[in-house]
C-alpha cells in the first residue's frame, strides 16, 4: 500500500513534513494540553464546574445571542445579497467591499463603537431610550455586537450561488407559467438554501466565540449579561485554571461539532451544485 | 421590433417590478448603513470631535507609541511563518495525492473555530506558572506568559489558515502541468518554484497576507487572554484601546481605535482591489482567448 | 536517439494502465501512439518522459539505462496536450526557459539565447509573436510555440501528447502536415499520442495501435490498415461491416457467400469494410442479397445502407461517380460483392 502516488513533483516530503510538524506545535500540542489538563479532574468535579449555575447562565446568554443574531443575519445577509447580485445601485462595488468590514474592523474596536452608540446617551442610544428600548448592557446589546460581526458570513456565501444561478432557470420557470413570487420560492430558494444553511452555521459558530466586540456592550452582569468566553476569562484571573479548562473544553467540543457539521454542509453544498471547473 | 419586445419580456421575466426593487435596495442599503457605515464613522467622530489636538496627544503618548510598535512587531513575526507555512501546506496538499488529505483540510481549518478565548488558554496551560512546561520556563528565566513570545503564539494561532486556505484551491485548480512542463526544460524543484509557481499564486498569496495581517493587528480575545496588560510592555493597539476606554478616556481610546479603524479600511481597498486585478485577469484572458480563435 | 522500452508494468490503483509492455523506437523515426482512451497511450509517453515511474521494467535512450534518470535530466521534449504554457510570461520567455534555467556553468549568454529563441520562432513561424502573452494567442498558435520550447533545450527524443487534439478540424489538419515537414527537416526521433486514426496514418512512420494497456499491432500505416494483426486494429482503423457466421469445413459462410476462415472455430466474424464492397443487380455466386434502406450523401462520397436478412445493416461506401453510374435506388434488392475481407474466430 502506497501512502503517495509517485509524482515528479519535488519537495513533497520536505512540504508535508513541516506542515505536520508546524500544525502539530502551534494546533494540536496546545489543543491536546487543554484535554489532558481536564483529565486532572474527575467527571463529578468537571460536571459540577461546567453545570454550575452562573456557567449554565452564560451558556443560555451565548447560545441564545447567537442563534438570533445568526437568524438575523440569515435575513439581512439574504437580502444584501440578492440586491447585491441583482439590481444595480451606484456605488456598489464601494458598498460590496464595505460588507467584509466586520472581517477588517478589530473586534475592540467595534465593541467600543457600539457600545458607545447605543449607550444611553448615545446617537442611537438615546431616541431608542425614549422608545423604552434599552440595548447597551443588556443582552439585546450582545445580540447586536454579534449581527455586526457575523454580516458577512450569510453575504459571502450565498451571493456566489447567486451570481452562478442560470437565468434560464428562471425564464424556463416564467414559460411554464410560474409567477415571480413562485419562481423565487420553488426555484431560486432551493438553490441557494445549502448557501444559506452554511452561512447561517459558519455565523452562528463565530458568534459562540465571539468576545471582543461583545465585552463593551454587554455590561457583563452574572446571569443577565454574561458571556461563555467572558467566564473562562473571569475564572482566569481568579487562577482557578480548572475551573476555566473545563469550561473551555465544552466550548471547544461545540466548536468541533459545529465544524464538522460545516464540513458536512460544504460537502453537501458542493454536490447539490455540481463540481464546477 | 420583435427582438425589442422579447428584451421587454425577457426583463419582466427575471426581475422584479420597480417598486419591488427599489423598495429591496433602499432597505439593503438602509441596513448596512446603521450595521456598517454608522459605527465606523462614529470611531472617527468620537476620536476627533475634540479637536486634533487632543487628538495627536492621545496617539504620540510613549504608551501608544509602544503599543503601535509591539502590534507591528507581531505582525511581522507572526506573518511570515504563516506564509511559509501556508504556501508549504498548499504545495503538499493541491499539487500531491496522499492518504488523510481530508483530515489535513480540516486541521488546518480548526483554528478558525476556537474561540479567541479558548486560543489564549491553551498557551497559558502549556506556557503559565502552573502549566506543563511553566517550572522549567521559570527556572530558566524565559518568559512566554505576559511576555511578546506569548502574544506572537497566540497571534500565530488565529491567524493560521488564511494563507493556506486562500492557496489550496487556488492551486488546484491551477493544477500542475506548468511544473511538470518546467521539468521536463530542466529547472530544479527551486527555479520551478520561484520561476513558474510564485508568479501564478502571488495575487492569492497577497490576499491570504492581507487578510491574515487584518487579523494579527487587530486581534483581542487571545491577545488579552496571555498579554498581562503590561501598559507600555505588552499591550498592542487593541488591548491599549480597552485600558483607555476603561478608564473614561474616550478621546485616546477612540484615537487609537481610528488607526485601526483607518487600517481595516485599507485592508478593504487593498482586497477589493486584489479582487479587481484578478477579475480583470480572467475577464482579459476570456476576451483573448475569443479574438484569437 | 533510439528508444527501448522494455517490460514497462505501470498500475494506477486497481488500474493497469501498462501491462508488460515493450516497443523499440529506431532514431530519427516519427512514431504514433494509436489507441481509445483509457488504452495507456499517455501513460506510456509519460513514462517515457519520466514524468511517471514505471512500477517495474526498463526504458533505455541509446542503449543507456534511464529508468531512474529524473525528468529534469532525461532531455527530453515534451509538448503538453494543453500546452502548459507559463501563463505569466511572453511568449520569447515561454521558448527561453529551458535555457535561462540552465546551471551558470552551460547556460548560453543572453545574446546567444536570444538569437536561438528567434530562430526556434522562425522555425515554427511566428516570430511576431514573441512579446504577446499566451493567452492572446489561438489554439494553434500555442500549440506551435509549445513545440518550440520543448526544441529549445535540443531535447534527444521529443514527445507529443495528442498534440492537435484541442485544435478545431482545418487548423489541426494544417498542423499535421506542417509537423510532418518539420520533422522531416529536424529529424529528431519523436513519439507522439493519439486518438485519431487518420492523424495517425498520415503522420506518423510507424503506427502503435494499442489497447488496454497492451500493443496490438505495430508498423507502417499501410501495414496496420491492410493487414490488420486483430480485430481490434481492424475495428479501431476505419469502419467496419461485421458478419456473425458458422464456419462449415473451413469456410465462413454468410448468406451465399464463403470467406476461408484459417482458424477452426465454429464461429467466425467477417470484416469489410464500407468502402471494399461492390454493388450488383445480379445476383453472382458469392454475393450477399440485401435492400437498400438508405442513402446519404457525405461530400465526396456516398453512403448506402443496405438490410441483408438474417445480418444487421451493411454499409457501403461508393464514390460519387460509382453511385451515378450505378444510380442505385432505396428499395432496389442488390448483391453485396466484398472485395476484400477478413475473417476472424470468434471466442
Amino acid at each position: 500500500m502506497k501512502f503517495k502516488q509517485s509524482s515528479v513533483l519535488p519537495g513533497f516530503n520536505l512540504a508535508l513534513g513541516y506542515s505536520l510538524l508546524y500544525l502539530s506545535l502551534i494546533v494540536l500540542l496546545p489543543l491536546t494540553a487543554l484535554f489532558a489538563k481536564t483529565m486532572g479532574l474527575d467527571w463529578a468535579t468537571f460536571w459540577a464546574i461546567v453545570t454550575e449555575p452562573r456557567v449554565v447562565a452564560t451558556y443560555k446568554v451565548t447560545f441564545g445571542a447567537s442563534l438570533i443574531a445568526a437568524l438575523i443575519n440569515l435575513f439581512v445577509g439574504m437580502l444584501i445579497a440578492w440586491v447585491l447580485v441583482r439590481y444595480p445601485f451606484p456605488g456598489k462595488r464601494f458598498i460590496d467591499a464595505l460588507v467584509d468590514l466586520p472581517f477588517a474592523l478589530p473586534t475592540a474596536v467595534a465593541g467600543i463603537a457600539l457600545a458607545t452608540l447605543y449607550a444611553p446617551n448615545g446617537l442611537m442610544g438615546e431616541p431608542l431610550d425614549k422608545l423604552g428600548i434599552k440595548v447597551a448592557f443588556t443582552p439585546l446589546g450582545i445580540v447586536l455586537a454579534l449581527t455586526f460581526i457575523t454580516l458577512p458570513f450569510v453575504v459571502r456565501t450565498v451571493q456566489p450561488v447567486l451570481e452562478d444561478m442560470e437565468r434560464e432557470l428562471e425564464e424556463a420557470a416564467s414559460s411554464l407559467g410560474a409567477t415571480r413570487w413562485q419562481i423565487f420560492s420553488k426555484v431560486i430558494l432551493p438553490t441557494i438554501f445549502p448557501a444559506l444553511l452554511t452561512g447561517f452555521t459558519l455565523a452562528f459558530a463565530r458568534a459562540i466565540g465571539e468576545f471582543g466586540s461583545v465585552i463593551f456592550i454587554a455590561g457583563n452582569m452574572p446571569f443577565k449579561s454574561e458571556i461563555t468566553p467572558l467566564m473562562i476569562i473571569s475564572k482566569l484571573e481568579q487562577y482557578d485554571y480548572m475551573g476555566a479548562t473545563a469550561i473551555a473544553v465544552v466550548m471547544l467540543l461545540v466548536s468541533f461539532g459545529l465544524l464538522l457539521l460545516i464540513n458536512g454542509l460544504q460537502w453537501w453544498m458542493a454536490k447539490r451544485l455540481g463540481r464546477r471547473k | 421590433m420583435s427582438t425589442a419586445i422579447n428584451n421587454l419580456n425577457n426583463k419582466v421575466v427575471t426581475t422584479e417590478s420597480a417598486w419591488v426593487r427599489y423598495l429591496l435596495t433602499g432597505l439593503a442599503l438602509l441596513l448596512i448603513a446603521i450595521l456598517l457605515i454608522v459605527p465606523l464613522l462614529s470611531v472617527f467622530y468620537e476620536a476627533l470631535h475634540q479637536g486634533w489636538g487632543l487628538y495627536k496627544d492621545a496617539l504620540i503618548e510613549s504608551d501608544a507609541l509602544s503599543a503601535i510598535q509591539l502590534t507591528l512587531i507581531v505582525a511581522a513575526i507572526s506573518l511570515p511563518l504563516n506564509l511559509v507555512f501556508g504556501v508549504a501546506a498548499a504545495w503538499a496538499i493541491a499539487k500531491f495525492d496522499f492518504k488523510g488529505k481530508s483530515i489535513l483540510v480540516t486541521l488546518i481549518d480548526l483554528p478558525f473555530a476556537v474561540s479567541p478565548v479558548v486560543a489564549g488558554l491553551i498557551y497559558v496551560l502549556l506556557f503559565g506558572a502552573h502549566g506543563w512546561w511553566g517550572a522549567w520556563l521559570m527556572d530558566n528565566d524565559i518568559k512566554i506568559i505576559f511576555a511578546v513570545p506569548g502574544i506572537v503564539l497566540a497571534t500565530v494561532f488565529v491567524t493560521f489558515p488564511f494563507v493556506a486556505r486562500e492557496l489550496i484551491p487556488l492551486m488546484e485548480a491551477q493544477g500542475s502541468d506548468e511544473e511538470q512542463a518546467a521539468l521536463v526544460l530542466g529547472a530544479s524543484g527551486w527555479q520551478t518554484f520561484w520561476h513558474v509557481t510564485l508568479p501564478n499564486i502571488k495575487w492569492g498569496l497577497l490576499y491570504g497576507v492581507i487578510l491574515a495581517n487584518a487579523r494579527a493587528m487587530g486581534e483581542f480575545g487571545a491577545v488579552s487572554v496571555i498579554s498581562g496588560h503590561i501598559r507600555g510592555m505588552t499591550n498592542t493597539i487593541p488591548l491599549h484601546v480597552e485600558i483607555l476606554y476603561n478608564e473614561y478616556n474616550f478621546v485616546a481610546a477612540f484615537a487609537c481605535a481610528s488607526i485601526l479603524a483607518l487600517l481595516a479600511l485599507l485592508t478593504l481597498a487593498l482586497k477589493s482591489y486584489v479582487e479587481w486585478r484578478t477579475e480583470q485577469q480572467a475577464i482579459e484572458d476570456r476576451k483573448h482567448a475569443i479574438e484569437a480563435v | 536517439m533510439s528508444i527501448e522500452i522494455r517490460n514497462i508494468v505501470k498500475t494506477f490503483g486497481e488500474f493497469k494502465a501498462l501491462n508488460d509492455l515493450s516497443l523499440n523506437v529506431e532514431s530519427g523515426e516519427l512514431v504514433a501512439l494509436l489507441g481509445p482512451s483509457g488504452c495507456g497511450k499517455t501513460s506510456l509517453l509519460r513514462v517515457i518522459a519520466g514524468l511517471e515511474t514505471p512500477d517495474s521494467g526498463q526504458i533505455l535512450f541509446h542503449g543507456e539505462d534511464t529508468t531512474d534518470r529524473h525528468v529534469r535530466e532525461r532531455q527530453v521534449g515534451f509538448v503538453f496536450q494543453h500546452y502548459a504554457l507559463f501563463r505569466h510570461m511572453t511568449v520569447f520567455e515561454n521558448v527561453a526557459f529551458g535555457l535561462r534555467v540552465r546551471p551558470k556553468s552551460t547556460r548560453p549568454s543572453d545574446a546567444e539565447i536570444k538569437r536561438k529563441v528567434h530562430d526556434l520562432l522562425q522555425l515554427v513561424q511566428l516570430d511576431w509573436l514573441a512579446d504577446r502573452y499566451p493567452a492572446q494567442l489561438s489554439g494553434g498558435q500555442r500549440q506551435r510555440i509549445a513545440l518550440a520550447r520543448a526544441l529549445a533545450v535540443e531535447p534527444k527524443v521529443l514527445l507529443l501528447d495528442e498534440p492537435f487534439g484541442a485544435l478545431d478540424t482545418k487548423v489541426r489538419k494544417e498542423l499535421r502536415r506542417w509537423l510532418r515537414r518539420l520533422h522531416d527537416e529536424i529529424h529528431v526521433t519523436s513519439v507522439f499520442v493519439t486518438h485519431d486514426q487518420e492523424e495517425a496514418l498520415e503522420v506518423a512512420d510507424r503506427v502503435v495501435v494499442m489497447n488496454k494497456g497492451q500493443i496490438e499491432q505495430i508498423g507502417s500505416p499501410s501495414e496496420v490498415y491492410d493487414t490488420p494483426a486483430s480485430p481490434f486494429v481492424y475495428q479501431f482503423l476505419g469502419d467496419v461491416n461485421l458478419f456473425q457466421s458458422r464456419v462449415h469445413e473451413g469456410w465462413a459462410q454468410v448468406g451465399s457467400a464463403k470467406f476461408a476462415a484459417t482458424e477452426t472455430s465454429e464461429h467466425a466474424t467477417v470484416y469489410v469494410r464500407p468502402h471494399e464492397i461492390d454493388l450488383s443487380r445480379i445476383a453472382t455466386p458469392g454475393a450477399i442479397s440485401g435492400t437498400i434502406t438508405h442513402i446519404r450523401l457525405l461530400g465526396a462520397t456516398v453512403r448506402l445502407e443496405v438490410e441483408v436478412p438474417d445480418h444487421d445493416v451493411v454499409e457501403v461506401e461508393l464514390t460519387r461517380e460509382r453511385q451515378q453510374e450505378g444510380a442505385w435506388q432505396v428499395a432496389e434488392t442488390v448483391y453485396l460483392i466484398p472485395r476484400e475481407a477478413k475473417v476472424y474466430a470468434t471466442v
